[in-house]
């Protein structure tokens, strides 16, 4: 009998945390000890706590580890599995009372998460469709089948309150009832599995943790809607989530659970992969219907819809992954238990990457509602380092920045637009007091002037002439008529964008300016960055009291602008050569290196005569 | 596929991932401390694993732990039920872990004379 399973999270962040050699000295120990018999390895999807990576979860006591490597193997096989007692080096530590927390449950990561979509990543081993079985996988779409007329299961969805995930949270219901009604045949489903979002890894841990949810979700939409075939539309960044989804298709085929006569009944349905270049556009369901036709990934005006003409013409519904994932669950245990989950407004349960200056980074599963400040210190763990938490931004690239003093809002798709924000796909991005909100705007500026298909000229020209201003302002060039030139040009990008791209993509400028607007003001007006990020603006100085002159500073520096003073073991900047790349503070040792941002206030210390580093052979400009 | 066979195929597979969802009704919880170890707590928790599975007992989990404190009279286990009540079983060896197995897992009766100590209830 198989007495214990240690789970080992196979998911892409502690693969690349050196998981694959943890599993192999684990099976290797085992054999040795001859402990394979009773104990079972298996290799699941993300467990959320990525940075915490490689993690191991060993059930029935739910023993957690962090920071597993494949030294660690052996004392831990010897503690836990010989001895029975958990192996206390790799507990995570509560940051409260530095008590150790021996189980999974008790780890206030895990234990604040409400787990509908993510309830089986970390928990099966998503190449083995038995287990997905196990956890009643496919009892959805056989009681669909042959229990349920396919009005019943859009009335079910409805009921739900379920809304698609994919950012615009557009009621899925009605969606595909739109798909259900419409005449021409023959009709496709769509998973967008492209994300797009720099940092978001939400859809990427659902296909790689429990590819089958998405298949059997889109199984029941395509019974529900009249649908034939699906595609899945995945980018090909996600290697691993392609293989497994690969062998989830052809495992669901080989049990009669994707092709002809499903459940003995006449509904057949068609699923394949179709691999995107990854491209953020073509998560845009009109661009991305363009890709998969191999055409180039530009979005075409809404209406048609896709409902109306959508893939080859044909009517198509498309829905995120999660919203895919979402589907089983619901018609398991009902539309009424699963909008207890939520708000009034937004039902269910979202998966959030947390990212940034935080201390817990990864993916958090949590009602609609929670608020920010819950997600971010209670889930998240606050902010590492006793810095300060200054915003989040939410909703990728294109969403907005919110301060501390709205972090007490509960997250739903209205609430964060009224602060000028968006929901997106759920990434939050955490920033702390060294973070500059100029900086930032520019940074997402920049990823959507670059990602702009370039179709339409407010997008295309609009992003780029908001982001030229804000490298102005970044380096010190800015004028005060600048900020107000942003906002026009945020709201004409805003306005007459044809695509989500274009139409979101002003949101952290805009927001930004609300919020901060002091910080734009110190950079045009002072000439300062107060975070002390934007590199026209820093200077760096030697303090003299702490240099002790061991020259590694100027020794470091790619322009030699650090020199000798002439006699003394002292170093000095010659600021005006200086490029602010920042080498020398990261390198000394003595706390002698200072950087500040006072702008017109700085004063430049008196130049003392200089001579060359000793020993390094540089032409002595001064 | 039809309901039936996929009925079949979570029955079976349910075996591989129920250890992870917990709620058994028996948890058994072996003593390994060094002195269970030396007394042969190793033979008798791989008895007893072989004769669960033998019997396919499904809503038995087998933990194992450092010492009870019973030195003196290793190896023992301890019997956890749903309800809250706990049985210890001392001095065991391979023959009694079988017994153990097919009465109090197998039936719900408990081996009076390897019990040791009042039985407990805790809540
Ligand atoms: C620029 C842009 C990028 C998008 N990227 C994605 C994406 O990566 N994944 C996604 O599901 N939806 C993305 N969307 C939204 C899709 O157009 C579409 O609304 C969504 O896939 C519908 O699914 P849902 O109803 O389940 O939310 C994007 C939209 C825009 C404008």
């Amino acid at each position: 009998m198989i007495r214990s399973n240690v789970l080992v999270c196979g998911g892409a962040g502690c693969l690349s945390s050196g998981c694959h050699a943890v599993q192999d000295a684990l099976k290797q120990e085992l054999t040795k000890r001859g402990l394979d018999k009773e104990i079972n390895i298996v290799v699941t999807g993300c467990m959320g706590p990525c940075d915490l990576g490689p993690v191991i979860l060993v059930h029935p006591d739910g023993t957690f580890y962090q920071r597993v490597t494949a030294l660690d193997v052996p004392a831990l096989v010897e503690e836990h599995f010989i001895k029975g007692r958990a192996y206390a080096k790799l507990l995570p530590k509560d940051e409260v009372s530095a008590n150790l927390i021996t189980t999974q449950r008790d780890f206030g990561f895990f234990a604040k998460q409400e787990k509908i979509v993510l309830a089986n990543c970390g928990l099966i081993d998503a190449e083995n469709i038995e287990e997905y079985i196990a956890r009643d996988g496919y009892a959805a779409l056989g009681t669909v089948l042959t229990t349920k007329k396919p009005a019943d299961v859009i009335a079910e969805i409805k009921l739900s309150g379920l809304r698609g995930r994919g950012g615009a949270g557009f009621p899925t219901g009605v969606k595909w009832e739109l798909l259900a009604k419409a005449p021409a045949t023959p009709k496709f489903l769509i998973c967008n599995a492209d994300e797009g979002d720099p940092g978001a890894f939400m859809n990427r841990a659902v296909l790689e943790g429990d590819p089958h949810a998405v298949l059997e979700g889109m199984i029941i939409g395509g019974y529900a809607t009249g649908a034939s075939r699906g595609f899945i539309y995945i980018r090909a960044e996600y290697p691993l989530a392609i293989k497994r989804l690969q062998i989830a298709i052809d495992q669901a085929y080989q049990h009669g659970l994707l092709g002809k006569n499903l459940f003995e009944t006449d509904f057949s349905f068609d699923i394949e992969m179709r691999i995107g270049a990854g491209a953020f556009v073509c998560g845009e369901e009109t661009a991305l219907m363009r890709s998969i036709e191999g055409r180039r990934g530009q979005p075409s005006p809404r209406p048609p819809f896709p409902a109306q003409r959508g893939l080859w013409g044909k009517p198509t519904n498309i829905n995120n992954v999660e919203t895919w994932a979402t589907v089983p669950a619901i018609i398991r245990k009902g539309a009424n238990w699963y909008n207890q989950f939520g708000t009034e407004k937004t039902k269910g349960t979202k998966v959030f990457a947390l990212a940034g200056k935080i201390r817990n980074t990864g993916l958090v599963e949590v009602p609609y509602g929670t608020t920010l400040r819950q997600i971010i210190f209670g889930i998240g763990g606050g902010i590492p380092g006793g810095k300060k938490f200054k915003a989040v931004q939410t909703g990728g690239p294109s969403g907005g920045v919110i301060p501390a003093e709205h972090l007490d809002t509960p997250v739903e798709y209205e609430s964060l637009q009224k602060l000028g924000s968006i929901m997106g796909s759920g990434g939050m991005v955490v920033m702390d007091e060294d973070s500059c909100m100029v900086d930032v705007a520019r940074f997402f500026l920049e990823f959507c002037c670059d990602e702009s298909c370039g179709k339409c000229p407010p997008c295309r020209v609009g992003t780029k002439q908001i982001l030229n201003i804000l490298e102005r302002i970044c380096a010190g060039e800015g004028q005060m008529e600048d900020l107000d030139k942003l906002e026009q040009l945020a709201a004409v990008v805003k306005d007459a964008s044809l695509c989500g791209l274009g139409q979101t993509a002003p949101n952290p400028v805009q927001t930004t300016l609300r919020y901060f607007r002091a910080e734009y003001e110190a950079h045009i007006k002072e000439k300062r960055c107060p975070a002390k990020v934007c590199r026209g603006l820093l200077t760096y100085t030697i303090h003299y009291d702490n240099c002790v002159g061991c020259s590694i500073c100027a020794r470091n520096c790619p322009t030699n602008t650090i020199l000798k003073v002439k006699g003394q073991k002292k170093y000095y900047i010659i600021e005006d050569d200086c490029i602010q790349c920042g080498a020398c503070l990261d390198v000394c040792k003595f706390n002698a290196i200072l950087k500040a941002s006072d702008g017109v206030a700085h004063v430049v210390p008196p130049k003392p005569e200089l001579e060359p580093v000793p020993g390094r052979k540089v032409m002595v400009t001064a | 596929m039809n309901l039936e066979e996929l009925k079949k195929l979570k029955e079976k597979a349910q075996r591989q991932v129920a250890l992870r969802e917990g709620n058994k009704k028996y948890r058994v919880v072996v003593s390994m401390g060094t002195s269970g170890i030396a007394a042969g707590a190793r033979d008798v928790m791989k008895t007893m694993l072989d004769e669960i599975e033998k019997r396919g007992l499904d809503d038995v989990e087998v933990r194992v732990t450092g010492e009870h404190g019973l030195e003196d009279v290793e190896p023992v286990i301890r019997i956890e039920e749903a309800g809250g009540e706990e049985t210890t079983y001392a001095r065991l060896d391979a023959e009694k872990a079988k017994k153990i197995v097919a009465e109090h897992l197998g039936k719900g009766k408990k081996v009076e004379n390897l019990a040791v100590g009042k039985q407990k209830k805790t809540e």
